[in-house]
């Protein structure tokens, strides 16, 4: 191995998860910018390639295509709704539905009637940016897992949070167990589909789940999962009394900045007072818990890089959108060829650094190394 | 370090105690072994000791269980984290993190360890368990005994004092157990842990145990001593401890070591006797059950197979043997046409298994009947009772049945318990009684004996028995070498996908290390597997 290639190797690590997020965060919110099939076909296919070479091999890194095939199907179904139901608007038709006439309380909507390109294009761009919503979840997912940034919360919230990752790992492991049960069902020659067929199917895996969650509980439990540490009634006091407290001013703020007839003077220091005492509840009740943190993320140059690619994406598409650049919202009426606007293009580009920049993620296989038993037989 | 007080344990809607007055007390640096017949409160012992028992599974206890000075009464088992590492029967259920290190680190997180320290000490437990190599890799690939030690590692590295282990070896093939032991005996000697471990397969475990605790079940009282003095009067005993008290030794031996320095005498005697199994092919019939012919399959990117040649005859019994990962149920899943093979074929009565239709999936359904490893798959209705009666109606049985079957194999099977509520030995033959009772002429089982007492084991092996007298096959996946040297008429042992060898059982057991039972052990080079061989051959003996 050359030395270079070594030095890359030890190099290997987790980029700290909340960079991976925010980069993903400010590319989904690059893509709510533009409407453009183009510029989100590129957000897609930038996504996918940092994924691609970025990401680990844990079970949870081929999200990406998981997130993907969603997307599809959510512009498959969407072409289909519109096709059935949209506006009927003039346009170029391509073919007509039969259509049905709805009484007088449902005016406005309409069903069947003539497809027009028009209306298929609308549709077709505002789920397109839904799935490149999709596809930066996706990436976000495949590149840090859940877990890893659950490690990153404070620790007052960080047991609820653990909650929260054991109960989304619930569909995975539900999805397994249907396997396995719908195999045992065939074994007994018994039906899979239909109504018994789900019946049976439903009870094994869903006792079958349940039965893993009071394992998983009792195992929790058994290794100190929500062990408190003694404090004193003061401190105890002092945190709940910060965290309504912050609650009541937060909503207090909330409301004053939304609601125009409230003076100003109310909103943002009410906002800012509310966020500060919600603070220090957190970090009195952090207090509480004895929890430490195992080689927790650093936060580090590469780290900066990549949240910063993300920030300049998201910097680009609002400076243009705020400019007006046309072309980032192509009319679908009339419907007009739409084209590449070349400053948001190269602001997506810079996206694309990460796939650079990031460091490799550690290789969970170093080698095949089989351990040699004893020998099996002579 | 660990002491009980006159304790009872009654759960919820239970009739009896499951658990009445123990009072023992377990002194530090003692390794401690727990055993019993099935449901006879092995588990409930060993929950008491963290705490599970009451506060996790409801029920009373009454009396108190104090462990290094603190009464579970009052500390709830995250309290006793510290104090306690408990490891379950299943470990993969009791996995919090993604990965090795993470899992590793998991308990230490939770109470509050410094991060120098906890570094230092994943590193140390990382290098004591041999789980270097797989520190990054995500806990769900792991094998059985890759994954049982990073159970027994993710409570060591909080350092507690007691080790607590439900059945540690039950699914591990037998080099996995070996390992996994010598690292709880290395654990005792080194850091002066206490353990307390429960296990059905005493012949792998009770040559280490300082101390023997027999649970005879129904609550009544316990035997209590080192292992020699239990064994002498234990109703569950290995098969060194059999061969001893048949051949009167004494003291009784339990290691195969000991039991080889008495057996001299046995030698002589067995030099004169008849030969040891001559009989092993008897009842063999030529007609050919199910073949396999150059079965290759892979999934996922993973070869499992790679040519698998495999021929079963009517009457046979045949046991498919090799280490965890090695593709024991990939060939059962090909030969009940679970899955199709990616080349080769399979034919069972002359036709591939493997269809899509379901009156064909019906049909295969009579003439193939596979036990996979957890047998609760196969059950789904909400009573023993209903799961007999389904069955019946399903494979156009009279009724009763399979009610039969259960009886010959289960004997005493709460009839209206929710088949969740069994113990897993249970569950087994519950769902063992759903499969035979078509009379299936082709038996898959897979990893049969994991939580069977050894009663239950040779209820299994009558079963079995009367089966291939009855014209069938069975194809048997298992670690037990006992069970095998018990009933098999011929070993497969598979490696990486491949057929190693395929020959007579007494040949293949008796010339490995790692497979051979421990009759065989001890009477070495004699070809002897069982008690049962060497009692019928000095009976005839002159």
């Amino acid at each position: 191995m050359s030395s270079p290639e070594r030095d890359r190797v030890r190099d290997r690590r987790h980029l700290h998860p909340a960079a991976w997020w925010l980069w993903a965060l400010s590319l989904a919110a690059a893509a709510v910018r533009t409407t453009n099939p183009l510029l989100l076909l590129l957000i897609i296919a930038v996504a996918g390639y940092v994924v691609a070479a970025r990401r680990g091999d844990a079970p949870w890194a081929r999200s990406y295509s998981a997130f993907l095939s969603l997307g599809a199907a959510v512009i498959v179904i969407r072409l289909v709704l519109v096709g059935l139901t949209g506006r009927r608007l003039p346009g170029r038709e391509l073919f007509s539905l039969p259509s049905v006439e709805l009484p007088d309380w449902a005016a406005g909507a309409a069903v069947g009637g003539p497809v027009t390109l028009e209306l298929l294009a609308g549709a077709f761009y505002e789920s397109l940016q839904f799935t490149a919503l999709l596809a930066c979840f996706g990436a976000a997912n495949a590149l840090a897992s859940p877990y890893r940034l659950l490690r990153c919360l404070p620790a007052a919230v960080y047991e609820a949070g653990v909650a929260v990752a054991v109960a989304l790992s619930f569909a995975p492991q539900a999805m397994v167990s249907v396997g396995q049960v719908r195999a045992a069902r065939r074994l007994r020659g018994r039906p899979t589909r239909g109504v018994r067929g789900v019946r049976s199917l439903a009870v094994p895996v869903l006792e079958g789940a349940l039965q893993r969650s009071i394992d998983l509980a009792a195992s929790m439990d058994a290794r100190g999962y929500g062990r408190r540490r003694a404090v004193t009634p003061g401190l105890r006091r002092a945190t709940a009394a910060c965290t309504l407290g912050g609650l009541l001013a937060t909503c207090v703020g909330i409301y004053a900045v939304l609601d125009p007839t409230t003076p100003r003077a109310l909103g943002l220091p009410a906002l800012g007072a509310g966020s500060a005492l919600l603070a220090a509840g957190l970090l009195a009740g952090g207090r509480r818990t004895a929890r430490t943190r195992y080689r927790p993320d650093r936060w580090q140059g590469r780290e900066c890089l990549v949240a910063l690619s993300g920030a300049v994406t998201l910097a680009v598409l609002v400076i243009a959108d705020r400019r007006g650049l046309v072309a980032l919202d192509p009319s679908t009426q009339p419907l007009v060829m739409p084209t590449l606007p070349p400053l948001p293009a190269v602001g997506i580009g810079v996206a694309l650094l990460p796939a650079l920049l990031a460091p490799l993620p550690p290789v969970a296989n170093p080698a095949p190394v089989r351990r040699m038993r004893t020998a099996v037989a002579a | 370090m660990i002491v009980f007080e006159g304790m009872s344990v009654t759960y919820p809607d239970a009739t009896a105690a499951t658990l009445r007055d123990v009072s023992l007390t377990v002194a530090r640096g003692e390794l401690c072994l727990v055993t019993g017949e099935s449901g006879s409160g092995k588990s409930t012992l060993l929950r008491t000791v963290n705490g599970l028992v009451p506060h996790f599974s409801g029920g009373l206890l009454t009396g108190r269980v104090l462990v290094d000075g603190r009464d579970t009464r009052t500390h709830p088992p995250r309290e006793l984290a510290d104090v306690v590492g408990f490891v379950g029967q299943d470990p993969e259920a009791g996995f919090v993190a993604d990965t090795v290190e993470d899992e590793l680190a998991y308990g230490m997180e939770s109470i509050g360890v410094a991060p120098d320290v906890m570094r230092r000490r994943v590193e140390e437990t990382l290098d004591l368990l041999g789980l270097v190599d797989l520190r990054h890799r995500a806990l769900r690939s792991l094998s059985g005994g890759e994954q049982q030690r990073v159970a027994i590692g993710s409570v060591l590295t909080t350092h507690p004092s007691v080790l607590v282990l439900d059945e540690p070896t039950s699914a591990l093939d037998p080099p996995a157990a070996e390992e996994v032991l010598a690292v709880l005996v290395r654990l005792v000697h080194d850091l002066g842990l206490t353990v307390l471990l429960a296990e059905h397969r005493l012949e792998r475990v009770v040559q280490y145990a300082d101390r023997v605790l027999h649970l005879p079940g129904h609550g009544d009282p316990f035997l209590d001593g080192t292992a020699a003095e239990v064994m002498a009067l234990s109703t569950v005993v290995p098969p060194v401890v059999e061969l001893g008290r048949l051949a009167g030794w004494a003291p009784l031996p339990t290691s195969v070591r000991d039991a080889r320095r008495a057996a001299p005498d046995l030698h002589a005697r067995l030099t004169t006797a008849p030969g040891s199994r001559s009989d092993a092919a008897a009842g063999v019939s030529a007609d050919v059950t199910a073949t396999t012919r150059k079965l290759c399959a892979s999934y996922a990117g993973v070869t499992a197979l790679r040519g698998v040649d495999l021929t079963l005859r009517a009457g046979e019994i045949c046991a498919l043997m090799g280490r965890n990962g090695a593709g024991k149920s990939t060939v059962l899943a090909h030969l009940a046409g679970l899955r199709e093979p990616t080349s080769g074929e399979v034919r069972v009565g002359g036709i591939p298994p493997a269809t899509r239709s379901l009156r064909s999936a019906r049909q295969i359904s009579r003439v193939v009947g596979l036990v996979p490893q957890d047998p609760g798959t196969l059950l789904y209705a909400t009573s023993v009772a209903e799961e007999c009666r389904d069955a019946d109606r399903e494979s156009d049985l009279p009724a009763g049945s399979t009610a039969a079957v259960l009886d010959r194999l289960a004997g005493e099977i709460d009839a209206g318990a929710h088949p969740f509520d069994l113990s897993e030995g249970e569950r087994l033959r519950v769902a063992l009684a759903v499969v035979l009772a078509p009379g299936p002429r082709l038996v898959l089982l897979d990893e049969p004996t994991r939580g069977l007492d050894y009663a239950a084991k040779a209820r299994l092996a009558d079963v079995l028995r009367e089966l291939t007298a009855r014209g069938a096959s069975v194809l048997l996946a298992t670690h037990d070498v006992e069970l095998v040297a018990e009933v098999a008429h011929r070993v497969v042992v598979l490696a990486d996908g491949e057929v190693v060898t395929d020959g007579p059982v007494t040949e293949v057991l008796t010339h490995s290390p790692a497979f051979a039972p421990q009759v065989a052990k001890v009477l070495a080079p004699g070809l002897w597997l069982t008690v049962g061989d060497v009692e019928r051959a000095l009976v005839g003996a002159p």
